[in-house]
This record gives structure tokens, C-alpha cells and sequence, in this order.
């Protein structure tokens, strides 16, 4: 049921339709659902990027998470300690964190399996000791506090003349920036998957040994999309930093890892659309049933105990085996 | 086109295959025969690269390719297809083979056309060739056995091979399955001027195409020449006594 | 130049956190050579069976050799936990991807943790020693815990017994068997779902025993679970995953990195037990006594 071009169905543009209503949560909901959505819209991308590493090459990364805090300390840095803007902060959190992708990766893509996924998460741990640890750099434990929003003068100057863009706090104008860069990433990520690199990604994924034999040199492949899965978390990350407003030694730390995994299993790794789905799942859950009981955890555990039994393939397997069988098409592809 | 020289293998001690030598000539249909354990894997993925020879060497199309990556080898026109069926079985078939030529055009690091319309008259015309044009869209791991290895025959074509070399291509088939898929890899063979190795255990099958014939035991070549000449050899009939074909 | 007796107290604390850790990772190196998986609830496992150690020294009372049943009872419960987990739950992943067995583990281990935090809550626990044990003695001027000298003692002594048992014994050989090719086992006519489930809780049991003979030596607490598997993690890895002496090397070496690290480079202590692990990863993958990889 895996299909390179992804589940969301091609004749109505769900994705585009999402992208929209998105835009209309600030002035829908009250400032906790934008919140909401500016968590999911960033986790959205993390989790994207994990697929490609796991859905579509199958390589099970344990650690992440590095990219995804190196991304928001390069953000975090630059803009709060350097006064750098954020039109430059931001893809240098990308560079930065592909560069580290770039170095580590050509280590654990000599490996596989469970070998890999414990040098992910050798390599992941160590960026977090450094973060804790660098208190001149990275604040150590404290961590980074106060990382200041880019400046929005230019859309409020905007908003005197168009007045459907004034009247939003800071906050609200950060989302609508986040909506905007995560929808150019998740362009770039779909081309990039719908394409023949990513097509090579799903034979090694199917059988690396005969990849080899059709003349795919596996490992330069691995370590292509373990750079660019690093560079798309990274940006996550340096969105991430600015919305947490701060930055901390946490975000490269395992859990972080191990929840983004989650999320991309929840929402189903098969399907380009389906971390995303996970995203929005996960946290919204993770809202409702925090307010009501501390056991999130083992609320979690639970339903990834069921998905791994019954619903293998995350939700969005589980949807696209119903709209199969509610269009009596023959599952397959 | 492919010569092999005193290729050697050792794993933990154990002597795989020990210097094996024998030529294929260009255009020939050649067979490596042997009881199971002979070593026919392992002297196929010397050749192929899958793993690097303790010693000796592969010269193919004169050019010294001994322990170069698979990746590379099939670029230069060796194609192979291996024991236990290899395809990327959650794909389609035809983006099983599409796959192949995308790769094998050098169209592998494009990163922002869509790939589905690539290569299309030209898989559509392999798929046909290896008849499977009709199961184009079904998920290839959902295949029969016999219609896989046809798959993986058209996987291998897709990347245009001077020689292809086949490891136990009729292994787990019928006869009927045998006598087609035999009839199938000689036709292709004949239309696109190929070079033929191939091993196997159906000696009927070895006997009635190969024009030379290796035949290995305990790593070793025991026996190496035509048909004929392998048929009356006695080292051949005591290893075989008891094989039961 | 750091005093001798201090080098030396160092040094056995260090050993002695080897061996504890020791007894847990070969829990989890047992499970991962014969099934073949990275369990992660390997270290709730262990915090179960401080918890349940803890119990049972509340409901026991603290009579001469009550300690000794509350840790045995808490192991033989873990070890009853791991076998049910394994006959009824994790049996049915095992055909399927690894990735999957493994998530099912960390699932494992987020609802057990938060069992264990219903039932016996956040605040820190504590068992007292066991009045034969309490006490120290003084060796080249360091001051050594006899409970302490008592692991110290165990350790080895679990992996002889260990040793024995694999090396010398019909069901070791067939545990090693399992280890190297069970579809062959299988086919000989060897109960290997029976083997499975008895490995599993074997190295429960010993997972649990670990975790209740550390109750006087560490506080019990959420989240000591986490913790301890990520040593062990590291452990196994140096060592070499599915190799049993390397589990002990592994540990042995751990121990010593960490204290001396603590010691001279407190600021990089948490670093450098990770980048010893990467480092083995990336020189030499099956560690120092696994076997090598392809």
C-alpha cells in the first residue's frame, strides 16, 4: 500500500484545503488553538522529515532529534545572541544542521539496523551532553530563554493597507510565517519524494541488495537523505525555538527522538501526509488528556500498543484501507 | 567477455570456493552445475561483487573488475538475478523495472521531476517482452513465484546487460513453469544478442541449452566443456552417483 | 597527583556500579541474542523489581533475612510479568519488522513506568540494608560497604554461574542454538516459543533481582528506569550486542569510565560514556567480544 507519490488523494486537494482553513484558526479560535496548531504545523515537518528516513528509505533513526535541537540552537544563537535576522537565522539552522547530518551520517550509514539506530543515538546523545554542558554557548541547563520573534514591522505595515492582515498580536503573525515556511518545506519534501531520488529511497527501503544491482550505490543515497532529513528537522527546530520562546538542552534529548518515531508510526509511515497526521493527533490528544489525568503516558503507550497489533499501518493506512474499501477498490499500491 | 582466474573464497576457515577458473565466451550460453554446497552462490557473488575474492581475479570485457561494487559492475553490462527472488515487492511491477531504467539512465539524483511518466515506453515495452504487461499496476510481492523471477528477469534487462547471469533461475518451479521460463530467457537471449551463465540443479534443463558447461564440487572445478564431454566424464558421474537426476 | 587510596576508592565504585549494571545488561544482552531485539522495558523491569522489593519489605517487616525474600520475591514477580508480557503480547510481533518489536518495548515501558507511578506514587523510596550486611570495612585506606563487597562478590559469581549454564548444560546449548539459527532448532523438534519464553523470563529475573538489590544503595525513584537503559544500552553495545563475556568487559569498562570521568572531567562525565559508545560503533560495530558483522 506504500506509493511514493503518497495516500492523499489526487482529485481534491486535501493538503491545500488544510493549508487554507489553517490560515483561519487566529481569527476562529482563541489564542490556545493557534498555539496548538503552530505546535502541530512544526511537529508536522519533524515528523515529515523522520519519514523520509524511515518511511521511504527505512533506515530507523533513534536520534533525531540532534537535528532538530541543533537547528533551534543555530536559530537561537544567531538571533538572540548575534542580532542576526531571522530571513538568515532561519536557513541557518537548515545548513547547520545538515552540515552535522552530513558528518554523522557518513558514520551510521556505514552500518545498519539496529547498529545504526544505536549510533543515531549515541551521536544524538552526545550533541545533548554538549547542549547541557556548553553553559557559555548553549546556557547548559538553563538553556536559552527569551529567543526574541523576527521582527514583524514590514506585515504591520502591510496591515494598514490590507486590512484582512491587521489587527493580529505577534504571536498569530508567527504562525501565519510558520504556515507559510512549513508549506514551502512540505512542497520542497513532496517533489523530492514524487521524484526518481526518492524513487531510488523506496527500492533501498524494498531490498538494499538488489538496489545495488540496479546500480544504485546505496550508501551514497543513505547519506544524501540522512543530510536532507537533518536539514528539514533542523528548520523544525529553529521554528521550534522561536515558538517555545527558548531554547533548551531537551529538545536533542532521546524522548524527543523516540516521540517523533511515534508520531510518525501514529500517523502511518507509509503515506507522505500520514506524520503529519500523527502530529495533529498526537498533540491534540496529548492536550485533552493531560488537562484531565497525568498519565499521559501510559494513555500513549496504550494506543501504540493497539496501533502496533491492529493498525500497523497508522492512521492513515487505516483511512486509506477504508476509502478503499468504501470505493471497492482492490487494496494494492 | 568474462574470465575468471583463480578466483579463491575463505569464511572462517572454511575454503568456499578455491581457485576456480573458466572462461565465457562472448554470445555463449554456459552453465555451472554442482551438488548443493558446491559453492555456485558464493563464485556468482565473487563475480558480481556482492563479495570481494580473497583471491584471483574477474576480467570482464577485458577490463580487471575484481571486488568492484555491484552499483558500478552493472553499469558496465553485467546483469544478474539471484537465487531467492529479488524485487521491491511493495512496489508495482512497473515501477519495479521503471526503477531500473531510471537508475540505469543516470536519472537517479533528479530530485524534482515527478517520476511516474519517466521511462514509460520503455518499461511498457520490456513488461511486455517479459510478459507481465497486464499486471503492470498490481504490487509485485503479491506475485506468483513463476511471474516474479519473470519480474526480476525484466528488473535485469531494464539495465541493458551484455551478459546476464542467472542463479538458479528455474529453482521452486513446475515443469510446465521451467520449460516457459527457459523458453522465455533463450528467446530474450537470442533477440538481444546476450551472454548467457547461468547455474542450476535441473540437469534436463543445463543439457538441452548450454553450449559449455563448469561443473564445481567442494568449491572446485572438477569438469569444464561441452555437453558432451561433461556427460562422459567419470570424476562428474562418481559426484553425481546418487544425485538422483 | 590524586591519592592512592582515593584512586583506589574510586576504582571500586566504579566496580561496584559495573556490577549492578552488569546484572541488568545481561538481562537485556540475553533477550537481544536469542530474540533478537533491543528491549527497552528491560530497565522498567528493573525498576519494577526495586518497587516490588520495596513492597514487600513493607509488608514482611524487617526480621533478620526478610530482605533476602523481599529481593527474591520481587525478581520471581518480575520474572512472572516478563513471561505473561511475552506468551500473550509480544509473541504475535515477532514475524513482524524489528522496528515494531521495538516500539512495542517502549510502549512497554511508558504504561509500566506509569503503573508503577499509580501504584506506589512520586515521592523517593528507600530499603534499609540488611542487618548482616550493614557496615564497612577499610582497605588501603578506602572505606568499603560490606553490601557493597557483597555485589562486588555477586557479580562475578552470576557470570560464572551464567557461563556454566550456557556452556555446560542441555538447555545452554540450546539457548545458544536459538541464538545462531532458530529456524533449524525448530525444525529439530525444540520447543523454541518454550525456549523464548523461558529466555524472557530469565533475563526478567535477572533484571528484577538487579533492580531489588539496589534498593539500599540507591534511592527508588520514576524515572530510574530510563536511566539505566541507556547504561545498559551502552554497555552491551561496548561489549558487543549478543556476546555474554562482552556484557561483562562492557560493564567492567563502563564502570570505570564513569567514575574516573566524574572524577577528572566532571563537566564531560555524561559526554564521554557516549562518545565511547560511538567510537565503538564506528571502529568496530560488534564491540569488543561480539562477533563481526556480514
Amino acid at each position: 500500500m506504500v506509493s511514493a507519490v503518497g495516500g492523499a488523494g489526487r482529485r481534491v486537494p486535501w493538503a491545500l484545503l488544510v493549508l487554507v482553513a489553517a490560515f483561519f484558526v487566529p481569527a476562529a479560535g482563541s489564542r490556545f488553538y493557534t498555539f496548538l496548531a503552530n505546535d502541530v504545523v512544526i511537529w508536522a515537518l519533524f515528523a515529515t522529515s523522520l519519514n523520509l528516513l524511515v518511511g521511504y528509505t527505512g533506515l530507523v533513526s533513534f536520534g533525531h532529534a540532534a537535528y532538530f535541537g541543533i537547528g533551534a540552537y543555530t536559530t537561537g544563537i544567531l538571533m538572540k545572541k548575534a542580532g542576526v535576522t531571522f530571513l538568515l537565522a532561519f536557513p541557518a539552522a537548515g545548513v547547520v544542521a545538515a552540515l552535522f547530518a552530513l558528518v554523522f551520517g557518513f558514520f551510521c550509514v556505514r552500518l545498519t539496523k539496529i547498529y545504526f539506530a544505536m549510533l543515531t543515538l549515541a551521536f544524538a546523545q552526545i550533541v545533548w551532553a554538549i547542549c547541557f554542558k556548553w553553559n557559555e554557548v548553549t546556557g547548559g541547563e538553563q538553556g536559552m530563554p527569551e529567543i526574541p520573534y523576527p521582527d514583524f514591522g514590514w506585515l504591520e505595515r502591510i496591515g494598514t493597507v490590507l486590512p484582512v492582515v491587521a489587527g493580529y498580536r505577534t504571536s498569530e503573525h508567527f504562525y501565519f510565517l510558520t504556515l507559510v515556511l512549513v508549506a514551502v518545506c512540505f512542497w520542497i519534501l513532496r517533489r523530492i519524494v514524487a521524484s526518481p531520488f526518492g524513487r531510488m529511497l523506496t527500492t533501498i527501503r524494498e531490498n538494499p541488495e538488489r538496489a545495488e544491482f540496479i546500480g544504485v550505490n546505496v550508501r551514497r543515497y543513505e547519506l544524501a537523505v540522512f543530510v536532507l532529513a537533518g536539514a528539514f528537522a533542523g528548520l523544525a527546530g529553529g521554528l521550534f525555538g522561536i515558538f517555545n520562546r527558548g531554547v533548551f538542552a531537551d529538545f536533542a534529548y532521546w524522548t524527543k527522538s523516540s516521540e517523533v518515531l511515534i508520531m510518525t508510526l501514529l500517523g502511518g509511515m507509509g503515506a507522505f501526509y500520514g506524520p503529519a497526521l500523527g502530529a495533529l493527533v498526537l498533540l491534540w490528544l496529548n492536550q485533552q488528556i493531560v488537562s484531565v489525568t497525568e498519565y499521559w503516558p501510559l494513555i500513549l503507550g496504550s494506543i501504540l500498543v493497539i496501533l502496533l497489533f491492529v493498525f500497523p499501518g497508522g492512521l492513515a493506512g487505516a483511512l486509506g484501507a477504508l476509502r478503499d474499501r468504501l470505493v471497492r477498490r482492490p487494496s494494492g499500491a | 567477455m568474462l574470465d575468471v582466474r583463480e578466483v579463491r573464497k575463505s569464511f572462517d576457515g572454511f575454503q568456499a570456493v578455491g581457485g576456480v577458473s573458466f572462461t565465457v565466451p562472448r554470445g555463449s550460453i554456459s552453465a555451472i552445475i554442482g551438488p548443493n554446497g558446491a559453492g555456485k552462490t558464493t563464485l556468482f557473488n565473487l563475480i558480481t561483487g556482492h563479495l570481494v575474492p580473497d583471491g584471483g581475479q574477474v576480467v570482464f570485457k577485458e577490463r580487471d573488475v575484481t571486488g568492484i561494487a555491484p552499483h558500478d559492475l552493472c553499469r558496465l553490462g553485467m546483469g544478474r538475478s539471484f537465487q531467492r527472488t529479488n524485487i521491491f515487492p511493495r512496489l508495482t511491477v512497473y515501477e519495479n523495472v521503471q526503477a531500473a531504467f531510471v537508475c540505469h539512465r543516470g536519472r537517479g539524483w533528479n530530485l524534482f521531476t515527478p517520476v511516474e511518466r519517466l521511462y514509460r515506453p520503455e518499461t511498457e515495452a520490456l513488461l511486455q517482452a517479459v510478459g507481465l504487461l497486464e499486471k503492470a499496476d498490481e504490487t509485485s510481492g503479491f506475485l506468483s513465484h513463476g511471474n516474479q523471477k519473470q519480474l526480476e528477469l525484466g528488473i535485469t534487462l531494464a539495465l541493458e546487460p551484455e551478459i546476464l547471469l542467472l542463479d538458479e533461475p528455474t529453482a521452486g518451479m513446475s515443469a510446465t513453469e521451467t520449460r516457459e521460463s527457459i523458453r522465455l530467457i533463450e528467446r530474450i537471449a537470442a533477440d538481444r544478442g546476450l551472454t548467457l551463465l547461468f547455474t542450476e540443479h535441473d540437469m534436463e534443463v543445463v543439457f538441452s541449452i548450454a553450449h559449455r558447461i563448469t561443473v564445481l564440487h567442494q568449491g572446485r572445478v572438477i569438469a569444464d566443456g561441452t555437453p558432451a564431454e561433461v556427460r562422459g566424464d567419470p570424476e562428474v558421474r562418481r559426484v553425481y552417483l546418487g544425485e538422483g537426476r | 597527583m590524586p591519592d592512592p587510596s582515593f584512586v583506589f576508592a574510586q576504582s571500586l565504585s566504579g566496580l561496584t556500579a559495573a556490577m549492578f549494571l552488569f546484572l541488568i545488561a545481561s538481562g537485556l544482552s540475553l533477550i537481544f541474542g536469542v530474540l533478537r531485539v533491543l528491549n527497552f522495558a528491560h530497565g522498567t523491569f528493573y525498576m519494577l523489581g526495586a518497587y516490588s522489593a520495596f513492597q514487600l519489605v513493607q509488608w514482611i517487616g524487617t526480621g533478620p533475612g526478610t530482605f533476602w525474600v523481599a529481593a527474591l520475591g520481587a525478581a520471581l514477580a518480575v520474572a512472572a510479568l516478563g513471561g505473561l508480557v511475552e506468551r500473550f503480547l509480544f509473541r504475535y510481533l515477532y514475524g513482524k519488522d524489528e522496528l515494531y518489536q521495538l516500539l512495542f518495548t517502549y510502549a512497554l515501558v511508558l504504561i509500566l513506568s506509569d503503573v508503577a507511578k499509580i501504584l506506589w506514587g512520586t515521592q523517593q523510596k528507600s530499603v534499609s540494608r540488611p542487618p548482616g550486611l550493614s557496615g564497612a570495612f577499610s582497605l588501603f585506606g578506602a572505606t568499603i560497604p560490606y553490601y557493597n563487597l557483597f555485589i562486588l562478590l555477586l557479580g562475578p559469581s552470576i557470570a560464572l554461574a551464567f557461563w556454566f549454564v550456557l556452556q555446560r548444560t542441555r538447555v545452554g546449548r540450546f539457548i545458544r542454538a536459538a541464538a545462531l539459527d532458530r529456524e533449524t532448532l525448530g525444525a529439530l523438534g525444540v520447543n523454541v516459543s518454550g525456549l523464548y519464553t523461558g529466555v524472557f523470563v530469565l533475563a526478567s529475573f535477572l533484571g528484577g533481582l538487579g533492580g531489588a538489590l539496589v534498593t539500599p544503595v540507591r534511592t527508588i525513584v520514576p524515572g530510574m528506569d530510563t536511566e539505566i537503559i541507556v547504561e545498559a544500552f551502552i554497555v552491551v553495545v561496548i561489549g558487543g550486542l549478543g556476546s555474554f563475556w562482552g556484557t561483562f568487559l562492557g560493564s567492567l569498562i563502563y564502570g570505570q569510565v564513569l567514575s574516573f570521568g566524574i572524577l577528572f572531567f566532571p563537566r564531560f562525565s555524561i559526554f564521554s560514556v557516549f562518545a565511547l559508545m560511538a567510537a565503538v560503533l564506528i571502529i568496530r560495530p560488534w564491540g569488543l567480544l561480539g562477533r563481526p558483522l556480514k
